[in-house]
């Protein structure tokens, strides 16, 4: 029963967090930065994989966020909704509920094949080369959308909040905060399994050493295949979630200003560890709310604080380590369980 | 037809000379420190604006006025050293403060990449915050003279950007391979654990790199605010990305790929720009970077390193 102790946690703080959603006790301001909470974790550990895990220097995670985010919209809006672009819904606006779920994976594949944009020239380049070619697919993705002028160009893309509509109508819950828990959840444990499993362990062995990881007879080709994908879908998961969060998006949001957002936070929790990633993502957001009356400052103040963590603590909050070492109490709590 | 074709490559090579110039300072810091310095945009940027403030007093246009007025040309030339000192200074700054420490404490490359990455944020909303989100116009010094060569127009702001980066090309080509300074700056390269033992001061080394990687791109700053005069403070942020694409392409730690990539990507964008809808302007820059990558990963001029065990 220990074992799933964690999840059980999770579990009720989901139901819990959902409920208290549900009775308006919340208002929706604190909704959204507690949505938002979620969507910079999903961002922040999947990026820690490469980034953290794997010693690669991957800084255009916001490009893989924005294919998930418009393929996924684009096919709510098109299966569900009418619209001017894309004509009368193909099915009725009640079956969201149900293929919800399957859109936001769809565009999560999306995200996982424009990962392979960076997984195949990574085989041959390393360090500062392949940062580059992160960022330029961050730059190809975000001019490719403001070219395409049937879902909006630069204008953006709107119409999914009628999704969302037509899912409360079913039945009343809040259904964005719900798959923001669900699939933050199954992030956090899919990531944990992945680095701790005996295939994930690869990945460590890639950051160490690539060309001793090779010979020792890790397939650091499907590896780093492997690693990139499942980073870049995990990214256009939370795309698709965010998209749906605000039922507005551009490609202007999609900028290496919000890879380099992601990146702060990854550096913030420390590279290579999950709950890391998972704390700096709650308090980076956090710190970025508060932040907000500064308006303009706000962009100075952030740099300055990372600048100074770097040269006053640079491996983070816990630079390879997990919680549960620097607290070996907690073991008891997630004995295989998850952080979350 | 073919004037037209003549007037596009001068064109091209006037925002070739841009990129080329800011990819000088990249390749200096990445040849001397394996530094991607990614502040280096908004440098330029800072040297922009540094020029803009520097013209206008030289001009009297503040409330200290100098005691003879000097003529637009004079101005220009005064403009161009003092900003290319004081941009060299901002440089200097950030590398003491941001680098330095880091570099002294042996932190993995990554963090100083980090570091580099928000001291470019910081300065671009630094000035933001400072100066406000208004847009300047830079004052004209030279009065633009349009020659006409058999129907392709020739500006003087164009020849004298095209002429100043060749010019800039020699002489830090002559200053590496030739001088003293350069073979250090090789050396430290080469290896940063075996030159202090041989008696050569690494830092100053790189302080030495960086004045010269941020005057290039003080200069590039003031000749881009002459050709096209409206600064504001996210002007470094896409054209220093440019500039780093194209360093990367001539193989990023070398001079003359630094100089190569630089035209060549201003070559790309303007064709693209005259034949294509002006907006798949950077589609098509950044996909020429990808693919040019995953065919030659160290660009033209680079040499891979063997990796030993």
């Amino acid at each position: 029963m220990r074992r799933f102790l964690g999840f059980w946690l999770y579990v009720i703080f989901s139901l819990v967090l959902l409920w208290i959603c549900q009775a308006r006790w919340l208002t929706p301001y604190v909704q959204l930065v507690v949505m938002f909470i979620g969507i910079n974790i999903i961002l922040s550990s999947s990026l820690n994989l490469i980034n953290g895990y794997m010693g690669e220097f991957s800084c255009g995670h916001a490009g893989f966020m924005a294919v998930g985010a418009y393929v996924a919209s684009i096919l709510n809006v098109w299966l569900f909704t009418s619209h001017k672009v894309f004509g009368p819904a193909l099915l009725s606006p009640s079956a969201a509920v149900y293929l919800f779920p399957v859109t936001l994976f769809a565009g999560g594949v999306a995200a996982a094949l424009a990962g392979l944009l960076v997984a195949f020239p990574s085989f041959r380049t390393r360090g500062d080369y392949l940062a580059i070619i992160t960022l330029a697919v961050n730059y190809i993705v975000k001019s490719s959308v403001e070219n395409i002028q049937a879902i909006g160009g630069a204008r953006g893309f709107m119409g999914m909040r009628k999704v969302i509509e037509g899912m409360e109508a079913v039945w009343n819950i809040p259904w964005v905060m719900l798959w923001i828990l669900v699939c933050t959840g199954l992030t956090v444990w899919v990531l944990h399994r992945f680095v701790s499993s005996s295939y994930g362990k690869g990945i460590v062995a890639i950051r160490d050493d690539e060309i001793a990881a090779e010979i020792m007879g890790v397939n650091t080709r499907r590896m780093k295949l492997m690693a990139f994908m499942l980073s870049s879908g995990l990214a256009g998961i939370a795309g698709g979630l965010f998209a749906h969060i605000l039922g507005y998006i551009n490609p202007g949001t999609f900028t290496i200003m919000k890879s380099t957002e992601v990146m702060v936070m990854v550096y913030l929790g420390g590279m290579g560890s999950l709950s890391g990633s998972v704390l700096s993502a709650v308090a980076f957001t956090l710190i970025l709310e508060l932040l907000r009356p500064l308006q303009v400052i706000k962009w100075v103040v952030i740099p300055l604080l990372l600048i100074l963590l770097m040269l006053l603590r640079p491996e983070g909050f816990l630079g390879n380590r997990e919680l549960t070492d620097v607290f070996p109490r907690l073991r008891r709590w997630f004995a295989a369980g998850k952080e979350a | 037809m073919v004037d037209l074709l003549l007037q596009n490559i001068l064109n091209a090579l006037q925002w070739g000379s841009f990129y080329a110039l800011i990819a000088l300072g990249y390749t200096l810091v990445y040849g001397v420190l394996l530094l991607i310095n990614f502040a280096h945009g908004d440098i330029f940027m800072v040297g922009a604006y540094i020029g803009f403030f520097v013209a206008n007093f030289l001009l009297g246009a503040y409330a200290f006025k100098l005691p003879t007025a000097l003529s637009p040309p004079l101005v220009f030339a005064l403009t161009i050293v003092a900003t290319m000192a004081l941009t060299a200074l901002v440089g200097v700054t950030l590398e003491r403060v941001a680098y330095r420490p880091l570099r002294r404490r042996g932190a993995p490359r990554l963090y100083v990449v980090i570091t580099a990455l928000m001291c470019g944020l910081l300065l671009e909303n630094g000035n933001l915050a400072l100066l406000g989100a208004s847009r300047r116009s830079f004052p004209t010094l030279i009065p633009a003279t349009v020659y006409d060569v058999g129907g392709v127009l020739v500006t003087n702001v164009k020849l004298l950007v095209i002429l100043a980066t060749i010019l800039v090309f020699f002489f830090l080509e002559t200053v590496v391979r030739k001088t003293k300074l350069g073979m250090a700056m090789r050396a430290v390269s080469y290896d940063r654990m075996a030159v202090p033992l041989m008696g050569i001061p690494v830092d100053r080394v790189i302080v030495f790199t960086f004045i010269l990687g941020s005057s290039m791109a003080a200069l590039g700053g003031v000749l881009f605010a002459s050709a096209y005069p409206v600064l504001e403070p996210y002007m470094g942020a896409l054209i220093g990305w440019k500039a780093f694409i194209a360093a990367v392409i001539g193989g990023i730690g070398e001079i003359r790929g630094a100089f190569v990539g630089g035209f060549l990507l201003g070559f790309v964008e303007i064709f693209v720009a005259a034949l294509f809808p002006s907006t798949l302007r950077d589609l098509i820059a950044f996909s020429t970077l990808l693919v040019f990558l995953s065919f030659r990963p160290t660009g033209i001029f680079g040499v891979a390193r063997a990796t030993k065990i």
